[in-house]
């Protein structure tokens, strides 16, 4: 199968009301011209999980500015005050989670499992309405797996079997959300025959990744 | 005598509390500040909550693809290294992390700390401290005596949403030096030319006052 494909190719993926995953911190690792393939087709309604909904005009930014998300699962919306008016104005939902519990989260709903306990937000408001349970004493919060329709990934290198690697802080959430889709997509900065990367050095197995774009190639 | 601001003097004592290999993580904002008054022995290796240990400023050209969790230009120090945000959060709920020095909104008798968000006002999200301080050994709030509006911000009880309960180990505002003990709150320091009337008639707490009580450490070097 031939992950390598171009941008045109797969606009017709997208749909309203999809959930999507996106990698990155603050839009540093978050797919530029895949969150542009979006904005061109204009799709709505979306459920987004993202780390945090960066600046206006950076990472996600654009698709909460350009009104196209009905709901976004984060940690952190300080930096994008659109999405802070938009929230309390009730036009998005905004479900915040604590940056290590979503992490979690998506790695449990790659991973198989039913869950993950953690003793974070205990005490706080993150625990309402879940279920807590005691394990050797102490207390942890049950929370429950995240998964998407389709994970949009940025890494620095792919070879043609998908195989990713990423380049320094841009990594974060980018490998977890590679489990956690039925179908995903990754853009990366350049693209390698099979054989030239080593497989020591592979990040996120190609195994993982369905399609593969280059950066750039996609116009406003 | 030069004199010093509230946060200038706030960073230079909370950076005589890190020892030599710590790995801490400073909040952004006044706690990044800590990093500069380090004295000169102390090596402490800091950890980005986005992905890497080694934090270091910028040098040089910025990369797009190095940033600290504040997403500005940030460096490495060789020997750092970069994961995914799996591990990052695995060294900060599995107690890898010596310190974490935050800033606050509030703080209580119980050492709660609420620092994420504002009702109706301010909700920016909690990002990493909700784990940061479930995790890391020592818990340090660096924020200002009181508030702008000059109500008091260690209470009997937060009344904002809380970041974490009974987490705190201590406080450093430009006024005073507070460790939080099972008994309360204990006042161990005070600022230079500050009364012990002075903290208390701006900390709404109950303070214990250290039979040790002192000047505040370190600003006598600045």
């Amino acid at each position: 199968m031939n992950k390598i494909v171009q941008h045109e190719e797969i606009v017709a993926l997208f749909k309203d009301g999809m959930t999507i995953m996106f990698g990155g911190f603050m839009g540093v690792g978050t797919p530029a011209s895949l969150v542009r393939i979006l904005l061109n087709k204009g799709v709505r309604d979306l459920t987004i999980i993202a780390n945090d909904t960066a600046f206006p005009d950076t990472g996600v930014g654009p698709l909460i500015v350009n009104k196209q998300v009905g709901k976004v699962i984060t940690s952190h919306i300080g930096t994008n005050p659109e999405t802070g008016r938009q929230m309390i104005a009730g036009e998005t939902k905004v479900e915040l989670v604590p940056q290590g519990t979503l992490a979690e989260q998506i790695r449990a709903g790659g991973s198989g499992l039913g869950g993950i306990l953690t003793p974070t937000g205990i005490g706080t408001v993150v625990e309402e309405g879940k279920q807590k349970l005691t394990v050797s004493g102490k207390e942890y919060l049950l929370e429950l797996p995240l998964r998407a329709d389709v994970a949009l990934l940025k890494a620095y290198k792919a070879d043609k079997a998908g195989n990713l690697i990423y380049r320094k802080s841009a990594r974060n959430f980018n490998p977890i959300m590679a489990l956690a889709a039925d179908l995903v997509i990754a853009e990366v900065e350049q693209i390698v025959e099979i054989g030239q990367l080593d497989s020591d050095e592979v990040m996120t197995p190609g195994i993982l990744v369905d399609k593969v774009v280059c950066y750039g190639g996609i116009d406003e | 005598m030069k004199t010093y601001s509230a946060k200038e003097l706030i960073a230079c004592r909370v950076a005589m509390e890190m020892r030599y290999g710590d790995i801490v993580n400073l909040g952004i904002g006044l706690p990044t500040l800590v990093s500069n008054y380090l004295p000169q022995d102390i090596n402490i290796n800091l950890h980005s909550e986005n992905g890497f240990v080694g934090l270091a400023s910028v040098s040089g050209i910025p990369d797009p693809d190095l940033v600290n969790a504040g997403g500005k230009p940030a460096g490495i120090f060789p020997g750092g290294s970069f994961f995914d945000s799996l591990m990052s959060f695995a060294l900060v709920r599995g107690g890898h992390i010596d310190v974490t020095v935050l800033g606050g909104l509030q703080v209580d008798e119980q050492g709660n700390l609420a620092n994420w968000m504002v009702p109706g006002k301010m909700v920016p999200g909690m990002g990493g401290a909700m784990d940061l301080v479930a995790g890391a050994k020592k818990v340090i709030v660096a924020m200002e005596h009181i508030a702008k509006d000059g109500s008091a911000k260690i209470l009997d009880k937060c009344s904002l949403p809380l970041t974490g309960k009974g987490v705190v180990s201590m406080i450093v505002t430009e006024l005073a030096v507070i460790r939080v003990t099972p008994n309360g709150l204990l006042l161990e320091e005070i600022a230079p030319n500050i009364t012990l009337e002075e903290v208390l008639a701006k900390t709404e707490a109950k303070l214990k006052v250290s039979d040790t009580l002192t000047v505040m450490k370190g600003i006598a070097e600045l």
